[in-house]
């Protein structure tokens, strides 16, 4: 877990010094749930079911996950302090961990047990919070190895170019646009391996378009990327919902989210323990709890130099709704 | 001191059946190792399955050739999915300790005695090569020129052997600049970035255990074509003298396996007859003709080190698409 990119601002009421400069105020998508915003409640339109999905590692419970729904054609945020289970929460729905018990369904297909490769096969593509571009692989081959369906991934087949040479050509088009939209295109015949840190994270997001999902999750994708990307990282995930496609993500960096989300989830020790809407949320006191701790408002005669990055991104969060 | 029967006896290595037989053996490990990341070091053993299966088939079964040929890559495809279906899921490490012992159990059931009317035991088999000789279309006679003169069935097999390695070079050559290289490729890299793109990696692991694990095979069989089948030959030592090759003439190409075997068996040559010579001459005093023998592979094992010292990605490789230094 990565806490470098939560927003240390220079006091409560200072100015944000690595927060996000919003270009243009994002389209938020709302009336996405029935009922109350509790946790666990019911969507209008549901893309991810999640109903009692647990996973232990020996005696700690690391995700324990009574109900949950992610919202279709929105972007939901799935945050939480460092240790709350989010990550591993990803790793179980995308097949890449397995749960000790729980049912989940993507688009009304049940999807527990189904292996990873599967899984991105109807269309839920995920990225990994330590990025993970294949170095040795021109850009443009990282782009190919999105693409499904391949005719020429047969090992038969593959010795018979004629049988997928049109194929490839039209992923290579499809590539090199996806390329030009994320400014890539002049770095594809190099090795990904050259790429820095916040290309490789566009570079796996466009890798991971290739494949026209309908939910894209993207594990911690401003980790360890510039200020200047970060902008334009934001916009494509914005471009995404616009193109209809539904976005979960993983997020310390409590500005991009509220600035981008249109549904927060809220993790705890394993737990959902607020959902809502973004600029909502913030005030739930469970949410204050999970991140300050229970007593944050009691003097305990701490040092206040002592407050952990969290604390002072969450305060700062609510000064500036005030 | 006969230089000139120095030379000539390497040069002679240029083109032997079992120069070629390292070559197709190192280009299955190419396969396995270079591209798609799998250690394997039991390659010795997909080589002696090719050579008994060969030689049993015909010798307890009576095959043909063809018939031979084709229980030798069946044995092969099976031995690679009994090590490839319980490891390939696990780390690349686990697949590396499972190749080397069970090549090493191939070798010692091929010597134990209780299938000694089958397998020869230690003492191994021979007396296949009629079948093999019956297909040569050459006429009696001597063929070639120079240090390259060779009997009918000699040249027969040279053809053979090498028309194979060919053959397997630009199958492995076509088949990595295809899509279905581009994933190996990507395994190598990151096998879970690969999984999250939707390709079912543990089918892809197995099918390059298969397609490398044949062409060991295949070598193995080209390998006791000139000689008998003696499981002493199968010791892990040939793996490694197999991965030398391949480090040699860089891991991840298609001529590197091909070169780095020529290279390594002229250089043997070489320094056998070199050594040999030098000792008769009087130049070593402190050796014996016992000795020298050996330090042909000390000799070898130097110039190989220059070589990955100095040129770590091979004779052929590209220094940045390299599996092993990072």
């Amino acid at each position: 877990m990565s806490a470098n990119t939560v927003p240390t601002g220079t006091g409560p009421a200072g100015p944000v010094s690595t927060g996000v400069v919003p270009t243009a105020k994002p389209i938020k998508t709302t009336g996405l749930h029935i009922g109350d915003a509790e946790p666990g409640c019911e969507k209008i339109d549901p893309i991810l079911v999640v109903d009692n999905v647990r996973r232990t590692f020996g005696g700690l419970t690391a995700v324990d996950v009574d109900h949950v729904e992610v919202p279709r054609g929105a972007i939901t945020a799935l945050i939480g302090p460092n240790g709350a289970g989010k990550t591993t929460l990803f790793n179980l729905l995308t097949g890449f961990d397995k749960p000790d018990s729980g049912r989940w369904t993507f688009d009304g297909r049940s999807l527990a047990g189904v292996p990873a490769y599967k899984v991105a096969r109807m269309g839920q593509i995920r990225t990994f919070q330590l990025t993970k571009a294949l170095g040795l692989l021109t850009v443009m081959d990282n782009m190919l190895l999105g693409a499904t369906g391949q005719t020429g991934e047969n090992m038969f087949r593959a010795l018979m170019p004629f049988l997928w040479r049109n194929q490839e050509e039209e992923n290579r088009a499809k590539a090199l646009d996806l390329l030009t939209r994320f400014k890539l295109d002049t770095k594809k015949d190099d090795y990904a391996a050259s790429l820095s840190g916040g290309q490789r994270k566009l570079l796996e997001m466009a890798r991971a378009l290739m494949s026209d999902p309908t939910l894209v999750m993207l594990d911690e994708p401003m980790a360890g990327v510039n200020p200047a990307l970060t902008q334009s990282l934001l916009d494509h995930i914005l471009n995404l919902k616009s193109q209809g496609m539904t976005v979960l993500f993983v997020e310390h960096d409590m500005h991009m989210v509220r600035h981008i989300a249109d549904w927060v989830i809220v993790m705890a020790e394993g737990k959902v323990v607020a959902e809502g809407d973004p600029h909502e949320v913030m005030k739930n006191p469970a949410v204050i709890d999970a991140y300050l701790g229970q007593h944050h408002d009691e003097d305990i005669g701490e040092d206040l130099s002592a407050e952990t990055e969290n604390v002072s991104a969450i305060k700062e969060l609510l000064n500036d709704e005030r | 001191m006969d230089w000139g029967a120095i030379f000539s006896n390497a040069a002679v290595e240029l083109i032997s059946p079992t120069t070629a037989a390292y070559a197709l053996a190192a280009l299955g490990l190419a396969v396995h190792f270079g591209y798609t990341g799998l250690l394997n070091f039991g390659q010795a053993g997909f080589m002696a399955l090719g050579a008994y299966g060969y030689a049993i088939s015909i010798l307890t079964f009576g095959f043909p050739v063809w018939g031979a040929f084709l229980v030798g890559v069946g044995a092969s495809v099976l031995f690679a999915l009994i090590l490839g279906i319980p490891t390939l899921r696990l780390r690349a490490d686990y697949l590396a300790i499972v190749t080397i012992a069970a090549a090493e159990i191939v070798r010692l059931l091929f010597t134990t005695n209780t299938f000694a009317s089958v397998t020869g035991s230690a003492n191994g088999l021979s007396g296949y090569k009629n079948e093999f000789a019956a297909l040569n279309p050459l006429a009696d006679g001597t063929y070639g020129f120079g240090p390259f003169t060779n009997n009918a069935y000699d040249t027969w097999l040279r053809i053979v052997a090498w028309s194979i390695v060919i053959l397997a070079a630009l199958l492995v050559w076509q088949i990595m600049r295809s899509p279905w290289g581009r994933v190996i490729k990507g395994i190598r890299e990151d096998e879970d970035a690969v999984r999250a793109l939707g390709k079912n990696v543990y089918a892809y692991k197995m099918q390059s255990l298969i397609f490398g694990g044949v062409l060991g095979t295949i070598a193995g069989m080209i390998f006791a074509l000139p000689r008998a089948v003696v499981p002493s030959n199968y010791q892990t030592t040939l793996t490694f003298f197999i991965y030398a090759i391949l480090l040699l003439g860089g891991a991840a190409t298609v001529l590197g396996p091909i070169i780095g075997s020529m290279i390594f068996w002229v250089l043997l040559s070489f320094f056998s007859g070199f050594v040999a010579r030098a000792v008769e001459a009087g130049w070593l005093p402190f050796m014996s003709s016992i000795q020298a023998g050996q330090l042909r592979f000390i000799l070898v094992g130097v110039a190989i080190m220059l070589i990955v010292i100095f040129r770590p990605q091979g004779i052929f490789g590209n220094k940045k698409e390299l599996a092993f230094v990072r």
